[in-house]
């Protein structure tokens, strides 16, 4: 083999990968950094809403990325993740009180493990069953299986507690460190480093002759077969260990709350899994991450704003699946060889043209949602519309023309500037072909 | 009958009332270049699915180096050295010509399942599928999606998958189909240096393709074989021409 041959296709991944690395270091320096941002130094304590938003965060970047385990990198559609992640929720609160009463004595900083068994010991059991199929089999018994167990989770007080759910406390007074795990901020840096754990243990399981193999049955399962591998074998598998960091995901969300109830093992979780690995992309490895922080931000942060938020997060699913079912990394993804050929300039006047019209599409539709939540939810709570101090009165026109207004000029705006962005981006894509074409 | 790379006793196949394969015994020795020519709807992919397991046979007896084979899911008949391609494309799209390569070598390299060794320290992995890639010219598409391969870049690699894992039956269904006079002498000049020492089983409509790779012609028509033998004696029966040839001639 020439060295030319060899050199010119395997140089461009391995530079791409530096910047890569430098890129997940960037991530874990802003995790470790980030709660600094919100200290209070008048008063020497930390943002409690904040902590708790960004523990949230880390647990759900772990449980949307093993999700993304069986939809982006095996093709699988489950609905039952749900159940991997609160079962090792319901252990890990059994496992506080067996440990502050010793007879389950271990520390604080392994407990994540005792949940990623749990998960994984369910997996294994519902994924014999759930494996055997693929595609519309797999995801209708994935949904018999979440009803299941929510089902089973009211039904057997005894382990789960039925509505009110299980509850234990953290001070178990057993630790590596001899941390107390009072302050939520000691948590949180538990769970920054559970989360890159995880992480890094998901982002080797995709390098790996498993890894490789889901991909492969998930393009062409019939290939798999011919090439001597059982597309059975390697689903179960998969399978098995997404449901091992669910179960860390969920362990990690007992010991943040201290309480588990049956949501987090029923429906809407698993539902918001799929949300959060779609809405980051998941076709690339760390997608579910923007998907999971950017849906947390959601959850947390515009739910104090407006009743709405979940009208939002919908809206924000459908948008994504209809106009870029690659997600928000498989946006950032589409920049890469622009970016390298030092023509991403040339997109900045044509963005602009579209945010502006986007902006006011996206002003109009926020105002005319909350315009009907006020009539509705708002006037039941005695809420008043205010903007800017200026309380709005919504049994006039005026507030609902302008919304109607952006809505429309918006829309209509925003779909003539996207025909001039595509045409720019069209020229600077085919632009590069040729130039690879000529080399 | 030992000693036959590849043998069939009496193999039927019925989907539903309809019996497409009727009856099809064939041997096929150790090295031999066999080709499988028939008209349209013939049953010629249908015994390749038979064969390679993608189909269960209805009654009769596969053999592949004398072990039964007709019971066996395809993984299992690919694990014991058969391996083959498909008349419509069949790679992994969305992962890269050298992922497809790797894939196709994985299992035969014993890795299995193993979720604990990374490939990219899988030196000898990693450069043997190199090495196929240039041996399929396709070196400088490494990084390439499969699914963006132009059509004859995808026909050779399919062919590469066919062959990485090193089995020793080579089942090609219709390896030239769709492809220009010199897309199809640079195929047949891949197949001949990749299956060099190996068994090999042919669906070809290309009778060019045909007498020059083969050794051996069978011909199926309607689920049947009705000659079979070097490609010189078959071309000169009564029996094929009437059937398959003298439509072509016309």
């Amino acid at each position: 083999m020439s060295d030319a041959a060899r050199s010119i296709p395997m140089a461009t991944p391995r530079r791409a990968g530096s910047a890569m690395t430098w890129l997940w270091v960037l991530g874990l320096v802003l995790a470790i950094a980030l709660p600094w941002c919100f200290y209070d130094f008048a008063k020497a304590r930390h943002s409690g809403f904040m902590i708790s938003m960004f523990s949230q965060a880390g647990m759900m970047i772990i449980f949307a990325l093993s999700y993304n385990m069986l939809m982006g990198q095996a093709g699988l559609l489950s609905f039952c993740h749900a159940v991997f992640f609160g079962f090792g929720g319901y252990v890990v609160i059994h496992a506080l009180t067996g440990a502050s009463n010793g007879s389950f004595p271990i520390p604080m900083e392994l407990m994540p493990l005792a949940g990623g068994l749990a998960g994984l010991i369910l997996a294994i059991i519902f994924g014999y069953m759930a494996t055997k199929q693929r595609a519309t089999a797999f995801a209708m018994i994935t949904l018999g299986i979440g009803e299941l167990m929510a089902t089973a989770a009211l039904m057997f007080q005894h382990f789960f507690g039925g509505e009110g759910g299980i509850t234990s406390d953290r001070m178990i007074d057993r630790s590596l460190f001899g941390l107390s795990y009072a302050q939520s901020i000691e948590v949180y840096y538990l769970i920054v480093f559970w989360t890159m754990v995880s992480v890094i243990g998901m982002y080797f399981l995709t390098q790996t002759p498993l890894g490789r193999m889901a991909n492969a049955c998930r393009d062409n399962f019939e290939r798999a077969q011919f090439v001597g591998y059982d597309p059975k074998i390697v689903r179960f598998i998969q399978f098995a260990l997404s449901g091992l960091f669910a179960g860390m995901g969920g362990a990690l969300y007992a010991i943040a709350y201290e309480i588990v109830t049956f949501d987090s093992m029923a429906g809407p979780l698993s539902a918001n899994a799929l949300l959060m690995a779609y809405i980051g992309g998941t076709t690339v490895f760390g997608g579910p991450i923007l998907g999971a922080v950017l849906i947390t931000v959601l959850q947390s942060g515009v739910s104090l704003l407006s009743n709405s938020w979940l009208v939002y997060v919908g809206v924000l699913f459908i948008t994504m699946v209809t106009f870029v079912p690659e997600g928000l990394a498989g946006i950032i993804m589409a920049h890469g060889p622009i970016r390298k050929a030092g023509k991403l300039g040339k997109l900045a006047v044509p963005y602009v043209r579209i945010l502006v019209p986007g902006f006011i599409l996206v002003l109009g539709f926020v105002a005319l949602v909350e315009l009907v939540s006020f009539q509705t939810i708002g006037a039941a709570q005695g809420k008043k519309l205010v903007l800017f101090g200026n309380p709005i009165d919504i049994a006039s026109n005026i507030p609902w023309a302008v919304a109607i207004g952006g809505l429309i000029i918006g829309g209509i705006w925003l779909r003539f500037e996207s025909i001039v962005f595509g045409r720019v981006w069209d020229e600077i894509t085919a632009e590069l072909k040729r130039a690879e074409a000529r080399t | 009958m030992s000693g036959q790379a590849v043998s069939l006793c009496d193999v039927r196949k019925n989907f539903g009332a309809t019996e497409i394969i009727r009856g099809v015994t064939l041997n096929i020795a150790q090295g031999e270049r066999h080709a499988i020519i028939g008209p349209n709807g013939a049953g010629k992919t249908t015994l390749f699915n038979l064969i390679s397991g993608r189909f269960p046979i209805t009654s009769g007896e596969i053999a592949l180096n004398d072990t039964r084979i007709d019971t066996m899911p395809p993984h299992q008949i690919n694990r014991m050295g058969l391996s083959r391609s498909f008349q419509i494309t069949s790679i992994f799209h969305k992962l890269t010509v050298f992922e497809n390569l790797r894939c196709g070598l994985l299992w035969s390299m014993g890795y299995r399942y193993s979720f604990w060794s990374p490939l990219w320290r899988q030196k000898a992995l990693n450069e043997k599928a190199e090495f196929l890639m240039e041996d399929l010219n396709l070196a400088s598409r490494a990084n390439t999606p499969a699914g963006l391969l132009s059509y004859a870049e995808q026909r050779a690699l399919e062919i590469g998958m066919t062959i990485a894992g090193g089995a020793s039956v080579i089942l090609l269904d219709e390896p030239t189909a769709g492809m220009s006079n010199t897309e199809t002498d640079y195929a047949m000049d891949l197949i001949r240096r990749v299956t060099q020492g190996k068994t090999l089983l042919m669906v070809e409509h290309d009778m060019k393709v045909v007498f020059d790779l083969a050794d051996t012609v069978t011909v199926l028509v309607y689920g049947q074989v009705i000659a079979s033998g070097p490609p010189v004696t078959v071309r000169a029966s009564r029996a094929v021409q009437e059937a398959y040839l003298g439509a072509l001639e016309e």
